[in-house]
């Protein structure tokens, strides 16, 4: 579990990026970070793993301050997936997805090993493991980049905008990845985003944040729907209009829904 | 074209005798300046201060330094060290600039998800920044390389024999094959450590070779695939 209690970041020209937070983030579920830029979610997911540090109040991982813990040996824990995938060009794949187990001073062949099963978990073919990152296309290399943040098999996945720079169809594939991934392996993901699709995909659950670093709504995507907090929430996720506002209209005895332009979005199930 | 061939074995000792000088002061030039121009990079305050002040050094005439540095090593006059250490405090001033550009290059991205994935300080400058610095480090390198090699023959006018020696000798005997002579083998010298350099980068950077040589290949396959 992480906890958030009355976090506040300041940076030195002023600039509040992150103003007094309180979450909690569950176990084994995933939870998504999503705002416009400017809400702080990237500097909120970065003080996990202390790439950020806090200005005020503290946060937990399990209960302990990680202000209190080594950051590249808190670094060396945490799974971290970022845009562009962050890969280092000069390495090979396969070393690539064998850096944290090689920094942490695992033998070459035993990560070299376990990096080609992460590829297959990962969906990628073993073939692809003596390129470099730019010998692949942009949705592979993504790939990559989660097999890396697995490599050490870790209880917190770091995931920041994972799948911004990949074209709609990689991306909708990736996220249906991640969403088999997760049911399999269960990690604690907590996933950026600017995307409020991509946060109802596949968040259980959304935490919507507006600009200053102010958190809006944490809540489940039904719930959010259902009820949200405030009329920027509203806005934000688009509940009163579009593919959201949805309503059922009778077409030949049978209850059909359709979004707010009167598209059919499909039939109801009775 | 009868001196040539009866001072063969002149040519031959004077080369080593110019590597000797050289090769040193190329690789002292790289070893100073990769830690100096990474100062510069990280730091952007001392940036504009240290490159004005090792950009300036190239403005001191070398006739005038190299009779100046004895004074401060206290060296003699016509030792070799002295010039290697006169041509090291050019290549520094030529090579500098680069240094810091090829820090500079490195994408921050790449910096950060180093940093984030758990590379210590020291361990990101090792094994990702230098490398990937590599490419730029060695475009500085060639041309320090050039003129070092070319600039190593003035010491010959202060009695530090090198292939500069070959001029002299041949503006006071009149003997113009060997003017010619010295020329062409400090340009061979040169170009064949300029080859030495990018066959070294080869090997040790075999991103860039691949990246390169199939990038006509990766388009047209990263098109198909995402296409698909």
């Amino acid at each position: 579990m992480i906890e958030f209690r009355g976090v506040t970041k300041q940076f030195p020209d002023g600039t509040i990026a992150v103003h007094d937070v309180d979450i909690v983030i569950p176990p084994r579920k995933t939870t998504v970070l999503v705002g416009s830029s400017g809400s702080g979610k990237t500097t909120l997911l970065r003080m996990i793993n202390r790439m950020v540090d806090p200005t005020g109040g503290q946060v937990l991982i399990d209960g302990t301050d990680v202000a209190t813990v080594d950051p590249v040996k808190l670094r060396r824990g945490i799974g971290y997936v970022m845009q562009n995938s962050g890969l280092l060009p000069h390495r090979k794949v396969i070393d690539n997805v064998a850096t944290v187990p090689l920094l942490r001073g695992e033998s070459r062949r035993a990560a070299h090993a376990h990096a080609l099963e992460l590829l297959d978990t990962v969906g990628l073919d073993r073939s692809l493991a003596d390129r470099y990152p730019a010998q692949l296309s942009g949705g592979q290399q993504q790939r990559v980049g989660v097999a890396r943040g697995l490599a050490v098999d870790p209880n917190i996945l770091l995931m920041d905008e994972p799948f911004g720079a990949v074209d709609p169809i990689v991306r909708a594939e990736l996220q249906q990845e991640l969403l088999r991934l997760q049911g399999e392996l269960g990690k604690t993901v907590v996933f950026v985003t600017h995307d409020i699709d991509e946060a109802f995909l596949l968040g259980d659950q959304v935490v919507i944040m507006q600009q200053g670093g102010l958190i809006s709504q944490a809540a489940s995507p039904a719930e959010i729907l259902a009820h949200p907090a405030d009329s920027f929430v509203a806005d934000f996720v688009g509940a009163d209009r579009g593919k959201r506002a949805l309503h059922v209209t009778e077409v030949d005895g049978r209850r059909v829904v359709v979004d707010a332009d009167g598209r059919a979005a499909g039939v109801l199930a009775s | 074209m009868n001196w040539l061939w009866s001072n063969l074995d002149l040519v031959g000792e004077l080369m080593l005798v110019h590597l000797a000088l050289s090769v040193p002061a190329i690789i002292l030039s790289f070893v100073v300046s990769v830690p100096i121009g990474w100062l510069a990079h990280r730091y952007r305050w001392s940036r504009g201060v240290l490159l004005s002040i090792c950009g300036l050094l190239y403005a001191i005439p070398s006739l005038a330094l190299f009779i100046a540095l004895p004074a401060f090593t206290g060296l003699s006059l016509r030792s070799p060290v002295n010039l290697v250490i006169a041509l090291t405090l050019y290549g520094v001033a030529v090579i500098v600039r680069t240094s810091a550009d090829a820090f500079d290059s490195v994408e921050r991205d790449i910096r950060q998800s180093a940093t984030a994935v758990g590379y210590s300080a020291a361990g990101r400058f090792w094994g990702v920044e230098l490398p990937l610095a590599g490419p730029v480090l060695l475009s500085g390198l060639r041309v320090v390389i050039v003129s070092t090699v070319s600039l190593a023959t003035v010491g010959a006018v202060i009695g530090v024999p090198s292939l500069g020696s070959l001029f002299t000798d041949g503006f006071q005997r009149g003997i113009q094959i060997e003017i010619i002579t010295g020329i062409v083998a400090t340009i061979v010298l040169a170009l064949g450590l300029d080859a030495l350099s990018v066959l070294l980068g080869r090997l040790l950077m075999p991103w860039t070779r691949r990246a390169s040589s199939n990038g006509r290949v990766l388009t047209a396959r990263r098109v198909r695939e995402e296409t698909a």
